[in-house]
Parts: structure tokens; C-alpha cells; sequence
């Protein structure tokens, strides 16, 4: 996107549009036209700002100016007034209710709610152990809906159209997944949660699952009747024993309502669900391990094609999707595609929620928009960075992702924008590093996890995240050459490249990303041993630093 | 029982509503407090259920009938555990952070019993459900 | 190598293109198989398919063959040996990226691999070793940790070497797919993987049958064969000993291999040459234990077919598949045919009659197997396979164990005069030829049991419908008024299949043949490597039938000496002295 000078953003969110943001945009860009700013103004829709109840909601960039209850009329001042003379309309602030204060900017707002909660919408809210408080909030009734007014080919339009990816990490469109599964002839059928969590330090699917147990269940038999299976697996890791112990008692409720096992709600519907029960291995998140795990062979991936949803639990067509991707599904079904598409961006729509850590105020888990900037995901809703520190690095994506420099803060973060800033959504871990941190440090972490956690099946991964490993360790021991730099970069690119499946073909991204942002850590812990006197360029500027007195 | 139809099924929310009406409207037809407590891996681990115990248990000392302690799952503010929240009739509910047990008096006497949140525990809550 | 042709028949013709040769070629072949066609090699590790022999490995872990896609869209490594092609595919196998990827994933490899070469067993057959030298590998940047588990030499047949473990899982594919044995899987994980039995028990407490099919397609020396050369070198030093040597059928025709001849070449002459240079004091033919097999299984087939006795009967020759069943189907003990395998009659005979005429003490005899086999080197040190305290046969060794004998006694093999083998228990037959071959032992039993049940002479003795690389074979034989039912199974799986219907009494064969490796002894563990070319198992395969064709007698029964041994030592077959000498039985053992 090139930016212009100004960007007027106009929230396109389905509340706004009902209340004639469309043509407050149209009035803005004639105004502009006619007032010969069309050049360096641009006038944009976005997605849901969460804010609806006060909308049409304006924004003005880079002033972040925000307005509220923008009517079509107020364009003529919004041009002449803010752009042309630079003034801010009064009239069109945010009123605070107790203050009676009129706040414009953005982050000033402590109202602003930048979290919008989908996925966990009943976390914390109704207790997971009493099915009938999760019908209260209307909990199954999307599933009556799809039995009961819905073909198998109208729920996977919706979740089409909804534009919901998979949240597990890869970002596959859900419903398209699930009109392979369809397509697929077969009288036998399977559809998998995956719920084998294992990033460090991501909890989201934990959380679900121990906080609303049934909207699991609800999705899974929604995309049961919609690919034409029968028959659910949810895949957890033992680890998990307060989530097992509630999604066992979810599953005897809604057996006992009927709304599991034979015809269910009285339609000709029938769908169960079986627990199975992993133990741990980070690979056995990846599908065809998991599958395999299922099976009760070794955890370890397989070659794709055949993917499962052609050939998968025991041959059989297997759907595999996300706890967080299921836990959206209720929520589509009621609202509908068109609620769901209005949040988010153009590729990625709805929330997403990450596993908030590392050195900001506010740990913990956050859910929000897609779009929304990494600054204010750790400023506005983390509270920013512990003591005070300066803020070093993100790294979202657990050990598959990569670390994000302070430049790209204020990126609005989808799938694809973190893949081209040489990161990645991941499950949703998001642990930020402050000027504490040693990089390499960090790298050296992540790739102790991976070569550990690796299956072992292909030489890449097997020996290759081992030598990274080992690199690292020689490096951060002070006893690293200039060669070895090259060696490890060069055998970071050969395992993204060779390895089998997307653990150990990720696994060197934090070393990618680390080597690409903070390329003089690595050489300080070089230059400093070999050259004591140091060498001014490579003399990183605070020791500590580059010794990595990091936690 | 089984549900046979989508109907029953809008029936039984409408006879469930009054579990949870309290917590999005503060709307009840008695004069039901509830207490609401994250009881998620994460809670537990920081002290939830001695938490919950110290209400359960304290609530039964002072025969506070109309006081229900319910177990939920966690709402992600993990630097704030274990939380609570509190539901009166016709007020906001209130969310409270570091809910340790030694603060489970202060907050039936004040709050419960005397409608005066303890302001001192209270987190704001930043996000919509949807 | 390029997979089962059949597979491709009437297959969509696609364009495709690999480096700068365009071809047209069936959709849904391999890259891998498509490059065969573009004069491009892609070098494979653990990729295997061998379809004759039932073993397809598409683990696609060694990383060994990437090669990049020349397409915007997906501009990536993939692996040729499982990625399909798909029309307009562009495929590049040199450029910089693929070519450092291949060549890094052997430095890899190397670089937790011991650098043992000179005194590796597999030295100059090692596939590993091969690949370093083609994809031109001249260090090995990554220095590290390797892996250091204890070598298992625990049995008498395999040894296990994990720290030559690449972790191809060709074995693994060959123990659970092919022979449903389920000994080897992988364990550990990460850089601590490697494959053996489960909890890296020894190999001796597993149920392994030694059936050797891992140590065929091991590409390292990660699985081999236990060495007894040194054995033998010792008893025939020995003044005092009198040492014998046997050779197995399948020898004659894979040994040849070793010193640079055609696969396929019958060396039976050379071998006998070789074996009485190395100074054997009698150099004999396993055959004529063969036809001894012969004499006394098809007089138990037809004493059980005239007595309503169990049936199918099941030959045994393969030691094998008798522990296969001992192990997985105790309750079946009763099926098999309680005939010695062919090499321990051999010695047992060996041990009395032969000793006894030439009036040499059986202590002082020592029996040497030359066998394609690794299981037949655990069986001769089964207990219940031994007469008056001594082994019936004393040593086993492969086909490649004597090979590097007989290069170790520095003779020139390919120089040799052909010999003659050493009488008596020299004379064999046709029908004991075809035993190194799946469907030879019931063929040649049925040669027998036909003339002997009908009174007729047998005119065409090739029965076809026994004959090739098929799993499992059927066929209905008519002799007189009767018709046999007969199956040959090879391949453990395939017994597995043939036992399931026996023990749910659905059977309705009266005999059949099993062997353990898939295409019979010529396919032995012990034979020469033949590095994924399963067309040299079939021309070993011809080379059994032509031999077969060349004999002058080709029924066991018409074995002139044979029928000498009867009359003057043995009596009936199935009699009484048979059954002391030439029977046994088997032992019921756990699954583990």
C-alpha cells in the first residue's frame, strides 16, 4: 500500500454500514476530489474498528484522530476543516461518559476496547461444567440451525464465505478444507480436533477447552454433517487433565440432551465423539503425525499428498481442524459470513488470540481483530513493557516463527503481513523481548526446543537442528568463528528448504529472523573473542548485551 | 432426557436464561448475587481453588443464602490471577484481579454485604464478547 | 527400479519438463521415475521399491533427492522420489540450491555417522559411502555429537549397529509392511532416533525370525549379517578335523555377482573348484539334502492325505518362517510338515551315514553351510537340531561370507575350472535345484507325490502355474483321480494371510509352500546386495529353472544315491529311521 500523506479510515464493519458509512465515504471522496486533495488523500475502508456502537467510526491517519457517529453530512467539515486546515472537529470526539472529556486521540481512550472476543466469548462468563448455561447464551443452536435448515453445502458456503482460516498455525481456508473432506467418496469419515497445544507458552486452546467445552463439540458436529462424518476424534495432550476431565463431562451432558450420539435434535443426524489422548510430542500437532498418533503408531509426519482429508485415520477422509479454529464456528453460523468477513482484514478475517508474555505488564491472553498493529497489542491492551525497558522484539509463532523488530510495530498483523515481516501467525504465542534480551540467546532457545521436540524421521530435522543447536552454543560460548556464521546460516536455509514437514522446516526462523534484525549480536559474541581490542563496527554498544545477561 | 427437536432446544434456553442473566444485564428475578471464579489450569495453579473454597466456605459461616459461587473458565488475564467476578442485581458486574484468599473477607463484607466494590482489586475489562 | 509399469497402463500422457529436456510422460509417476527418461539422475537413499519383492519404501526422509520446481507459484525443493509430476511441471535438478540441499543432507548424514570405512563390513557396498563420492562431498562442515549406543550381537544372525542407523526405515518398512513381524520401528526421537526393537531390547529376547529382509535393504552397515569365517578358516586348519562344506541351490547362481559376473550366471563348477582349493575335505550339494526334503515330505503329504490327517501340510524349509510361527502362531504348531530343513538333514546325515562309511569319528566332522540365509545360522544352534551332544551342522555362512573367503584365500574365481561335487551325497536332481527359488520345494514335491500316488509317470515336470514372483500363488493339481489343492506363499506377510485362513478353518489347500523371503532363497539376506534392483533376483530365478533344465534327472525320487541311502541306512521314507534322523519339532514361543 502506498501510503499517502493522509489516510481517512472509514470503518467498513457491518454495524458502521448499517449506519451509512458507505456513504460517508463517498461524500469524503467526492469533497476531496472537488477540493483537489484526492492525490494525497486517500479514503479507506477497513474492517471492524470493535467500536460499532458508536459508528460510523472515522479515523484519520497519521493524526490518529478518531470520530465517532459520523454522519454523511459531516464529510464537507472532515475535508475542510481536519485536512485542509489541520483543525479538529469538536463536535465529532469521543465523549468519555465519566469524565465529560472529549478525547480524540486513539490510545487515549481507556473505553477503547481493542479486544474482541469470539473465540473465547465464554471463557470466564458461564460454567463449563453445566451444559445448560451454555445453551442459555444460546449454545447449540447454531448446530440446530445447520441440522434443521441447512444443507451440508450451505454450512460450508457460510464458513466459505466467512473467510475463517485455520487457526492452528497454517492459515488454510476452514471451509475449503471442508469441501475437500466433502468432495471426498467414502462412507467412513472422521473429523479431528486438534487440541495436541504445544507452542511454549500458548494456552489458547487449553483455555477453550476448559472454559467452554461444548462449543467444541457443537463445531465438530456442525462440521461432522457438513464433510458427512460421523464420527469425531479430539486429539489432547494428556498434560491437559482439568481440559480432559471437563470436555468428559461436556461429552456426557450433550449425550445425555441427545445432542450427541443418534438422531440428533430428531433429524437423521447422528454424530459422537471419542477422546484420544497424546502424549505430548510437539510434531503430533502436525496433522498426518497426529493421525498417526490416533492410530496408535508412531508420532511422526508422513509425506503430503495423500493429504488426510483424501486419505487420513485409517485411510479413511479425515478432517483435521484447530480447537480455536472450531470454537469460531458457532458464532458464524448464528451471525452469519457476512458479521464474521466484516472483521479483520481482506485475507484474514475475524480475531485471533494470542498467548500475551514475555516482558510486558499485562501477560495473558488477549483476542483481537485481525489488523490490529503489534503496538497495540503490547502497548494499549499488554500495558507495555515491563519497568519501563525499551521495547526490543516480538516473536509470534512459537519456535516456527520469527522475531519482529520495532520497525514493524505498527504493521496491521494478519497471515500474510507477519509472513512477509519473516514471521508467522502460528498458533498464537506472542512473547516480547525487551533490550535485555540477547537475540541469539533467544534463537539458541527456541532451537533447543525444536531439535528436542523434532521426530527425527528426516535427516533435516533430525541431525540438521541438532548441528543449528550445537552452532549456537559454540557461538554464544565465545568460542564461534566468522565461519560458523556462515555454516549455520547456510544450514538455517538448507533445513527450511529440505525438511519434511512444517516443524523443522520452520525451525530455523528464529534464526533467519534473528540473523536478518540483529545480525551484530551474532557478531559481537565473534569479534569480541577473536579480536579483543574489538573492532569498532562490530563491537555491539552495550556488553551485557552481547553476553546475553538475559533471563 | 433427550432433546428431540430445535424448539425443545429454545425452550430449555429460555428456562436457562436466568442462569446467566445476571451476568450480562444484572437482571434477576430474586435477589441473586453471583460470584463468579476463573477456574482454568492457570487459575488453579495460582491459587483459584483455595480461592473458591474461602467464598464457599465463608458464605456458608454467614448464611448469605442468595450468594452463588460459580466456577468458570479463565478470561486470559494471567497477570492478574486468580480473578473473580462479581454480579449484583441491577448493577455492572465487577472484575476483580489478584483475588488471593486472604482477600475473600474484603470482599463479602464490602462488597457483598455493604455494595461497595473494593476498588483497590478491580481490573478494567477491555474487551466485547461476541 | 521405476516402479510396476502396469501401474501406468492407459494413463493420461502429460508434458513435463526436467532441466531442458521436455517429455511426454504417464501422469502420476514420480519425478523420481520420470527422470529414468530424461537421462538425469536423482540420487535416492532411503527410497526403495522393489515390487517384486513386495517392498516399497516412500519414507521421503533423507532428503537425499530434492530437486527444485521451476514454477513461480510453488518455487520449491520437493523430493523427486514421491512427488507426483503434474502437466507443465518444471522441474530443475541442477541448480545451486538443489545440488547444496543433496549434498548437505549426505553432510548431515556423515556428520553423526562413524567414519569407520575401512574396517566397515559394507565397505565399498555401502550406499552412504557411494553417495558421498557421487554427490562430490569433500568435508564435513558440522562438527557435533554422535550417536554412541552399544552394538547388539546379541543372536546369532543379526547385528545391530545404531550408530550406522540413517534412519532410512527401509528395514522397518521390510520388518512390519513386507513381513508383518513388527521387530524394528523407530525409537527415540530427534537427533537420538534410531530403529530397532522396541525399548531397544536385545535382539535375541525379540521375536525376530532372522528372516535377514532388513539386512537386504539396510544401505549402511546399520543391520549385518554375524561373521563366521573366522570359524571356518580354523577347522580347516585343524589336522585333526574332517570338514565338510554344503552349498545351498541359490548359491550357485549369485555368487558369480561377487567377481564381476552377470547376474544370472551359473557357477556351480567354480564354486566346487573354489571350495576344494580352500582345502574342504568334502565339498558338497545341499540338493541332495533337498531331495532327501522331497522323499520324506511328500510320503508325509500323502500319509496325511490317506489317513485323514491334518491338512494343509506346510513345508518348512525355511528356518525363518518356522520361528515366525512358533512366535505368532503357537497354536498352528501341528500344520507344518515335521521335516528338518534340507542343509540339517545334510548334516545329519552327514554325521551318521556318511561318517559311518568312511569310518570317520562324528566329533571330528565338521558341517559347513554355505547358505543365502541369515536364519539358517540361528537354526543350526538350535538345541533340538543335534545327535549325541554334537550340532548336525557346526558353521553358516553366506554367500558373501564366502565370497570374501575366497578372495581372502586369494583365488582367482573367474579363472576357475569347473568341478565336479564330491560323491556320495553328491548326486542331486532338477527337483532339488528349484528349491533356491519361491514354488520350487512344492514343485518339486509335487513331482514326487504325483508319480508315487498315481503310478504314472510325470512327462512335464514344469508346473507353470507355480512358477513366478507372485506373492502368493495358487494352483489345483490333478493326480489321477484326485485334485490337489497347492499354494505357495512367499514373503511373511503373505503367511500370515495363508495361517489366519488355516486357523479360522477356512483353508482348503492340502499343501503349501512358505518362505519367509519374498521370491525364495534366491532373494536370501545372505545372497549378494543387490542395491534395489530387484531384476537381478529374477535372472537368478531363470538361472534356477535353466539349471533345473539341464539336469539329467529332475525328480528327487529317481536320485540314484538317494535311493541307495534308503535301501542300505534309512528303510522307508517316513519310517521309523527316518523320523529319528530326519524330523523334528517345533516349540511354541511368545510374541514380543
Amino acid at each position: 500500500m502506498t501510503r499517502k500523506r493522509t489516510n481517512i479510515m472509514v470503518c467498513g464493519g457491518t454495524g458502521c454500514l448499517a449506519s451509512e458509512s458507505e456513504k460517508v465515504m463517498r461524500n469524503l471522496n467526492l469533497i476531496l476530489k472537488a477540493r483537489g486533495y484526492d492525490e494525497e488523500v486517500e479514503v479507506i475502508q477497513t474492517g471492524c474498528f470493535g467500536f460499532c456502537e458508536q459508528g460510523p467510526i472515522v479515523k484519520i491517519e497519521p493524526d490518529d484522530v478518531l470520530y465517532v457517529r459520523v454522519s454523511p453530512k459531516d464529510a464537507k467539515d472532515i475535508v475542510d476543516e481536519h485536512i485542509i486546515k489541520g483543525r479538529k472537529i469538536e463536535r465529532l470526539l469521543y465523549t468519555e461518559p465519566k469524565k465529560k472529556q472529549k478525547v480524540g486521540k486513539h490510545e487515549e481512550m481507556p473505553f477503547y476496547k481493542k479486544q474482541l472476543r469470539i473465540a473465547l466469548r465464554n471463557c470466564g462468563f458461564i460454567n463449563p461444567e453445566d451444559i445448560y448455561e451454555y445453551i442459555a447464551v444460546g449454545g447449540y443452536e447454531a448446530l440446530g440451525k445447520t441440522l434443521t435448515s441447512m444443507s451440508p453445502d450451505e454450512v460450508i458456503d457460510i464458513v466459505k464465505k466467512s473467510g475463517l482460516r485455520g487457526r492452528g498455525g497454517g492459515g488454510f481456508p476452514t471451509g475449503v478444507k471442508w469441501e475437500l473432506a466433502r468432495k471426498q467418496e467414502s462412507d467412513v469419515k472422521f473429523i479431528i480436533c486438534n487440541a495436541d497445544e504445544g507452542d511454549p507458552g500458548a494456552f489458547m486452546d487449553r483455555s477453550i477447552l476448559e472454559g467452554d467445552p461444548h462449543s467444541i463439540l457443537e463445531a465438530m458436529a456442525i462440521g461432522g454433517y457438513a464433510i458427512g462424518a460421523d464420527k469425531g476424534i479430539i486429539y489432547i495432550r494428556a498434560e491437559y487433565p482439568l481440559a480432559i476431565s471437563r470436555l468428559t463431562t461436556a461429552l456426557k451432558q450433550a449425550r445425555e440432551l441427545g445432542l450427541l450420539g443418534k438422531n440428533i435434535l430428531g433429524t437423521s443426524f447422528s454424530f459422537d465423539i471419542d477422546l484420544k489422548y497424546g502424549a505430548g510430542a510437539f510434531v503430533c500437532g502436525e496433522e498426518t503425525a497426529l493421525i498417526n498418533s490416533c492410530e496408535g503408531k508412531r508420532g511422526e509426519p508422513n509425506y503430503k499428498p495423500p493429504y488426510p482429508v483424501e486419505e487420513g485415520y485409517w485411510g479413511h477422509p479425515t478432517c483435521v481442524n484447530n480447537v480455536e479454529t472450531f470454537a469460531n464456528i458457532p458464532p458464524i453460523i448464528n451471525k452469519g459470513a457476512d458479521w464474521f468477513a466484516s472483521i479483520g482484514t481482506e485475507k484474514s478475517k475475524g480475531t485471533k488470540v494470542f498467548a500475551l508474555a514475555g516482558k510486558v505488564n499485562n501477560v495473558g491472553l488477549v483476542e483481537v481483530p485481525m489488523g490490529i498493529t503489534l503496538r497495540e497489542i503490547i502497548y494499549d491492551i499488554g500495558g507495555g513493557i515491563q519497568g519501563g525497558r525499551k521495547f526490543k522484539a516480538v516473536q509470534t509463532g512459537g519456535p516456527s516463527g520469527g522475531v519482529i523488530p520495532e520497525k514493524y510495530l505498527d504493521t496491521p498483523i494478519d497471515y500474510d503481513s507477519l509472513l512477509e515481516i519473516g514471521s508467522m501467525m502460528g498458533s498464537g504465542g506472542m512473547i516480547v523481548m525487551d533490550e535485555t534480551n540477547n537475540m541469539v540467546e533467544i534463537a539458541k532457545f527456541y532451537l533447543e526446543f525444536t531439535q528436542d521436540e523434532a521426530c527425527g524421521k528426516c535427516a533435516p530435522g533430525r541431525i540438521g537442528t541438532r548441528r543449528m543447536y550445537e552452532l549456537l552454543n559454540k557461538i554464544t560460548g565465545g568460542k564461534g568463528t566468522m565461519a560458523d556464521l556462515d555454516a549455520l546460516k547456510q544450514l538455517a536455509y538448507m533445513v527450511k528448504d529440505s525438511a519434511l514437514c512444517g516443524l523443522c522446516q520452520t525451525a530455523p526462523n528464529p534464526i533467519v529472523s534473528t540473523m536478518k534484525h540483529f545480525w551484530d549480536e551474532y557478531v559481537s559474541f565473534i569479534k569480541d573473542v577473536d579480536h579483543p581490542r574489538g573492532e569498532g563496527r562490530y563491537v555491539a554498544k552495550n556488553k551485557d548485551v552481547a553476553r546475553g545477561k538475559s533471563k | 432426557m433427550k432433546i428431540k427437536s430445535l424448539e425443545e432446544l429454545r425452550k430449555i434456553r429460555q428456562e436457562s436464561l436466568e442462569k446467566i442473566k445476571l451476568r450480562e444485564h444484572g437482571e434477576t428475578v430474586e435477589n441473586r448475587i453471583e460470584i463468579l471464579v476463573g477456574m482454568a489450569t492457570c487459575g488453579i495453579s495460582s491459587g483459584a481453588r483455595e480461592t473458591l473454597n474461602a467464598f464457599v466456605d465463608e458464605i456458608a459461616k454467614e448464611k448469605l443464602d442468595n450468594v452463588k459461587v460459580i466456577p468458570v473458565g479463565c478470561i486470559g488475564y494471567c497477570h492478574a490471577e486468580p480473578t473473580v467476578q462479581v454480579n449484583m442485581p441491577g448493577k455492572k458486574p465487577v472484575f476483580y484481579g489478584n483475588v488471593k484468599k486472604n482477600r475473600v473477607h474484603e470482599i463479602l463484607e464490602k462488597h457483598i454485604k455493604g455494595g461497595e466494590p473494593v476498588e483497590s482489586l478491580i481490573l478494567p475489562v477491555d474487551f466485547e464478547r461476541a | 527400479m521405476s516402479g510396476d509399469p502396469k501401474k501406468h497402463e492407459n494413463k493420461k500422457m502429460i508434458k513435463i519438463k526436467i532441466n531442458d529436456e521436455e517429455l511426454r510422460v504417464p501422469e502420476g509417476i514420480t519425478i523420481l521415475e520420470a527422470s529414468h527418461e530424461a537421462g538425469v539422475r536423482i540420487p535416492t537413499l532411503c527410497h526403495l521399491d522393489l515390487h517384486d519383492l513386495q517392498l516399497y519404501n516412500k519414507t521421503a526422509s533423507c532428503r537425499v533427492c530434492m530437486v527444485e520446481l521451476d514454477d513461480p507459484m510453488r518455487n520449491k525443493l520437493v523430493p523427486a522420489c514421491v512427488t507426483e509430476v503434474y502437466d507443465g511441471m518444471k522441474v530443475r535438478t541442477d541448480t545451486l540450491r538443489a545440488i547444496t540441499a543433496r549434498r548437505m543432507a549426505v553432510e548431515l548424514l556423515l556428520s553423526n555417522h562413524p567414519n569407520e570405512c575401512f574396517t566397515c563390513p559394507k565397505n565399498l557396498e555401502c550406499e552412504l559411502q557411494a553417495l558421498a563420492e557421487e554427490l562430490n562431498v569433500r568435508e564435513i562442515r558440522w562438527e557435533g555429537e554422535r550417536m554412541n549406543y552399544p552394538k547388539d550381537t546379541s543372536s546369532d544372525a543379526i547385528v545391530k549397529d545404531a550408530n550406522k542407523c540413517i534412519y532410512c526405515r527401509r528395514c522397518e518398512t521390510g520388518c512390519n509392511v513386507v513381513q508383518t513381524c513388527g521387530i524394528l520401528s523407530g525409537i527415540g526421537r530427534g537427533f537420538h532416533a534410531f530403529v530397532g526393537p522396541f525399548f531397544n531390547i536385545p535382539m535375541v529376547e525379540s521375536s525376530c525370525t532372522y528372516c535377514g529382509q532388513c539386512v537386504q535393504v539396510c544401505p549402511t552397515a546399520a543391520l549385518t549379517e554375524v561373521f563366521h569365517t573366522d570359524k571356518v578358516w580354523e577347522a580347516l586348519n585343524d589336522p585333526d578335523k574332517h570338514v565338510i562344506v554344503q552349498t545351498a541351490p541359490a548359491i550357485r547362481v549369485a555368487l558369480g555377482e561377487l567377481f564381476g559376473m552377470e547376474p544370472g550366471t551359473i557357477v556351480t563348477g567354480k564354486l566346487v573348484t573354489a571350495l576344494k582349493r580352500m582345502g574342504f575335505d568334502g565339498v558338497f550339494d545341499t540338493d541332495f539334502g533337498a531331495d532327501l526334503t522331497i522323499m520324506e515330505e511328500a510320503a508325509e503329504l500323502i500319509y496325511r492325505i490317506e489317513n485323514n490327517k491334518t491338512l494343509p501340510i506346510l513345508t518348512n524349509c525355511c528356518p525363518a518362517w518356522v520361528k515366525f510361527i512358533e512366535h505368532q502362531f503357537p497354536e498352528l504348531l501341528h500344520v507344518p510338515s515335521t521335516c528338518k530343513s534340507p542343509h540339517i538333514m545334510f548334516g545329519t546325515i552327514a554325521k551318521t551315514y556318511y561318517a559311518e562309511k568312511k569310518g570317520i569319528d562324528p566329533d571330528n566332522i565338521v558341517v559347513v553351510s554355505v547358505m543365502p540365509c541369515l536364519a539358517k545360522k540361528a537354526e543350526a544352534k538350535r538345541p533340538e537340531l543335534t545327535k549325541d551332544g554334537h550340532n548336525n551342522v557346526d558353521i553358516v555362512i553366506t554367500t558373501r561370507e564366502l565370497a570374501a573367503m575366497i578372495k581372502e584365500a586369494g583365488i582367482k574365481f573367474d579363472a576357475l575350472p569347473d568341478s565336479e561335487y564330491d560323491k556320495p551325497l553328491g548326486e542331486t536332481t532338477g527337483a532339488s535345484v528349484i528349491f533356491g527359488t519361491a514354488g520350487g520345494v512344492i514343485e518339486a514335491a509335487m513331482r514326487t507325490a504325483y508319480e508315487w500316488m498315481t503310478g504314472e509317470k510325470l512327462e512335464n515336470v514344469e508346473f507353470e502355474q507355480l512358477r513366478g514372483m507372485d506373492g502368493i500363488k495358487k494352483a489345483t493339481v490333478k493326480i489321477g483321480e484326485k485334485e490337489l489343492k497347492i499354494a505357495v506363499a512367499s514373503g511373511l506377510g503373505n503367511a500370515r494371510k495363508i495361517l489366519e485362513e488355516i486357523r479360522e478353518g477356512k483353508s482348503e489347500y492340502h499343501a503349501i509352500e512358505i518362505m519367509a523371503c519374498p521370491g525364495g532363497c534366491i532373494a536370501g539376506p545372505g545372497q549378494p546386495y543387490h542395491h534395489g534392483n530387484a531384476e537381478i533376483v529374477k535372472k537368478r530365478q531363470q538361472a534356477i529353472y535353466e539349471e533345473d533344465r539341464r539336469k539329467k534327472v529332475r525328480k528327487s525320487h529317481e536320485n540314484k544315491e538317494i535311493l541307495e541311502l534308503y535301501e542300505k541306512y534309512l528303510g522307508k521314507p517316513f519310517g521309523e529311521k527316518a523320523h529319528e534322523l530326519l524330523h523334528t519339532h517345533f516349540e511354541a514361543r511368545e510374541r514380543i
